[in-house]
């Protein structure tokens, strides 16, 4: 049985404009140990998806439906209290900007005892060694002198570090990063990186990371979810999705970035801009800006099915499968032959 | 050069080459750290930008990399004279404008524009985009009403908007958009040199590729002369054709772009391009990575000798925190300021910390 298994999860925002349906028919899992990357642009869904299932919206304005199942018991349907013992004990979550994540008027010590004392039966010393171990497990030089500063006085990749050490107090099952690298150095993100794979070898947690960036995806991910425009449209083995894409946006994201192992002149640009979630264009959302646009993508939307050889890689495309096999094959040559 | 000869500033002249659009001389930037409220006594400079020399051809695109905090922004305010530089020369078309006037200025601003980061910030949101495009047209008193209206329109269909949307404002326009109309701006005036600083860094890859394109395709059309700067690599080697790579206020290196990717020379490049994730999943993971170690110095207190040396694999204790490293030259305009460089590329970091014997002594 998976750790986590999300299938056809919808979040709606009650908007004065309307209903936004932020995450339409989400499904996936994770396995224990094992990294899953979600990879789309800004509004794609790929935050919203991660705050539902650790139950963070605003039940006021938020409509959900559809199930996560976390070890067989569903999240999305859990009490509150019940709730509160597993967020921040089995599964725990890395916020993207560690300036604004960390309480800046409490010392880091005090937010990372906190989070013990919360689940465990402890003593606030022995709370306070398990803080020092982990500190120290993140990579923070001299922790005893740095666990009584406050936030503003560690620079932007010691605070992710901080962050991360919150993240794993209690040994969770399950991390969730949230854009973890995105307001770092890419320096600082080597480190940040290197440290969770490292973290994640030595505590066998599995990572859920969400991203914009394929670099960083094709890294650590094991298995990788392309979202666009609210729903799953492509995901598979992160070397299929690489390496044999089958769906025309996941050719475009790796046909529009500019690569340190190969020279293009000219970019693959995606015409346009992401739709509009109030009002999602008819059939399959990616038509208005796919150059494979056929009659029956403006009508139908198309289903997530199975690449035909392997059931693992699943894409939504209506095109056929010879013309996905042999377009991406020639994607995918194009810029090795530019490498060499 | 005849010796003693002074510019008007005092200066011994440089040597300016006719296709050098754009030199910078030891250009330095210190902003002042002061105590005290009616006495303001200065008690420390933050040495944001700390003696960068580098010279600019009409026609190219030279690319700043480094990591926040490096000076790269810094450094292209002063040379937009947003900025009071503290010493060194920005000499633009052959004439040194450090020192000009408000008055002297305006001239030579007509021919010098900038594209900020952030299109969200950078466009007033209470004005409508045909004032913001016309802005500089009417404070350059460039033709009338009628004329302006029509060089907005032109505008805005050159950089791929609908020419009747300018009576539109900014929140209808989307982020990549509204980059767009940041170069429309940039370019209504007809200038020479556009300083693009992070244009890209806020945009989606989709985006990004988008505007990256339209860059590349004005200058072609209209001759445009960049300098572009961002934090990301792959960005930079895009579409520069020199790239300089700065580090505390320092130029660490700077040359060609295949070279400098190929063949970098000084530890630091060779530690950033290692760290720049590759979006193939089999080169990526078997790749020999460089993790450097530590952050960036306070630039109020910054490190002896070279600036990079605390954080660098191949410090040699008694000459790097020392001697400070000046830019040496490694053939055909590749310079980089390291007493030990690398000897080729790449490299892992176990091979960075052993030196060849010759180097050592």
């Amino acid at each position: 049985m998976a750790l986590l298994e999300v299938t056809d999860l919808r979040t709606y925002f009650r908007t004065d404009d309307g209903i936004v349906k932020a995450v339409d028919g989400v499904s996936f899992s994770i396995e224990k140990g094992k990294t899953l990357g979600i990879v789309g642009e800004s509004g794609s869904g790929k935050s919203v998806t991660c705050l539902t299932i650790m139950g963070l919206n605003s039940k006021r304005t938020t409509i959900t439906s559809g199930e996560a199942l976390w070890k067989g018991k569903n999240l999305l349907t859990m009490g509150a209290r019940e709730f509160r013992d597993i967020r921040g004990s089995e599964i725990a979550m890395i916020f993207q900007d560690p300036m604004t994540s960390l309480n800046p008027v409490h010392k880091v010590g005090k937010q990372l005892t906190e989070a013990i004392q919360l689940h465990r039966d402890v003593t606030k010393s022995q709370a306070r060694a398990r803080a020092l171990e982990l500190l120290k497990a993140v990579g923070i030089p001299r922790p005893e002198r740095r666990i009584d500063d406050y936030p503003h006085q560690f620079s932007g990749g010691m605070r992710q570090r901080v962050m991360i050490a919150m993240a794993l107090v209690n040994n969770p099952d399950l991390l969730i990063a949230d854009e973890p690298t995105t307001a770092l150095d890419v320096t600082t993100q080597a480190q940040i990186l290197t440290l969770m794979q490292k973290l994640q070898e030595e505590f066998g947690s599995a990572i859920l990371v969400i991203t914009h960036d394929l670099g960083v995806v094709a890294e650590v991910a094991d298995e990788v979810v392309v979202m666009y425009a609210a729903q799953v449209v492509e995901k598979g083995p992160v070397e299929r999705i690489f390496k044999r894409p089958h769906m025309p946006y996941t050719w475009g994201l790796l046909g529009s970035l500019p690569r340190l192992d190969s020279v293009v002149d000219r970019l693959v640009q995606i015409p346009g801009s992401p739709p509009s979630l109030l009002n999602p264009p008819r059939g399959c959302r990616f038509h208005p800006r796919c150059p494979y646009v056929m009659d029956v993508c403006k009508a139908d939307d198309p289903a997530l099915l199975p690449v035909f050889d392997d059931s693992d890689h699943f894409a939504a495309c209506h095109l056929d499968h010879e013309t996905k096999d042999r377009e991406a094959a020639k994607l995918i040559a194009g810029m090795m032959a530019q490498a060499s | 050069m005849p010796f003693g000869r002074r510019d008007a500033n005092g200066q011994p002249p440089l040597e300016i080459r006719d296709d050098e659009l754009l030199v910078v001389d030891d250009l330095k930037k210190h902003f002042a750290v002061t105590r005290g409220i009616i006495f303001q006594k200065q008690i420390a400079a933050v040495k944001a930008l700390d003696g960068v020399s580098f010279r600019v051809r009409e026609g190219e695109t030279l690319g700043v990399v480094g990591e926040s905090g490096c000076g790269k922004s810094t450094m292209a305010r002063c040379i937009m004279r947003l900025l009071e530089p503290t010493s060194g020369r920005v000499v633009f078309r052959g004439r040194d404008i450090t020192k000009l006037s408000r008055a002297d200025m305006r001239p030579i601003r007509r021919e010098m524009m900038m594209i900020f980061q952030d299109p969200y910030a950078s466009l007033n949101s209470r004005k409508r985009v045909g004032f913001i495009v016309a802005e500089a047209l009417e404070v350059h008193r460039l033709g009338t009403e009628a004329e302006v209206k029509r060089r907005v329109q032109e505008l805005l269909e050159v950089v791929g908007l609908n020419p009747e949307h300018y009576n539109r404002f900014p929140h209808e326009f989307s982020g990549g958009q509204r980059q767009r109309i940041g170069v429309a701006r940039a370019l209504a005036v007809n200038p020479k040199l556009i300083v693009c600083d992070e244009p890209v860094s806020a945009l989606d890859v989709s985006v990004q590729a988008q505007i990256l394109n339209l860059l590349k395709d004005l200058q072609e059309d209209f001759g445009l002369t960049y300098v572009f700067i961002a934090h990301d690599l792959n960005v930079v080697r895009h579409i520069s054709d020199r790239v300089m790579v700065m580090y505390l206020g320092h130029a660490v290196e700077l040359a060609d772009r295949f070279t400098l990717y190929e063949a970098p020379k000084h530890p630091y490049t060779g530690a950033l391009l290692s760290a720049v994730p590759i979006p193939d999943p089999t080169v990526g993971r078997n790749r020999k990575q460089i993790v450097l170690e530590g952050d960036v110095p306070n630039p109020i207190n910054p490190p002896s000798g070279c600036w990079f040396h605390p954080r660098c694999p191949r410090f040699r204790e008694g000459h790097c925190d020392v001697e400070e490293p000046p830019l040496y030259p490694f053939g055909d305009d590749h310079v980089a300021a390291c007493h030990y460089p690398l000897e080729r590329w790449p490299m892992s970091e176990e091979e960075m910390r052993m030196l060849p014997q010759s180097a050592v002594g």
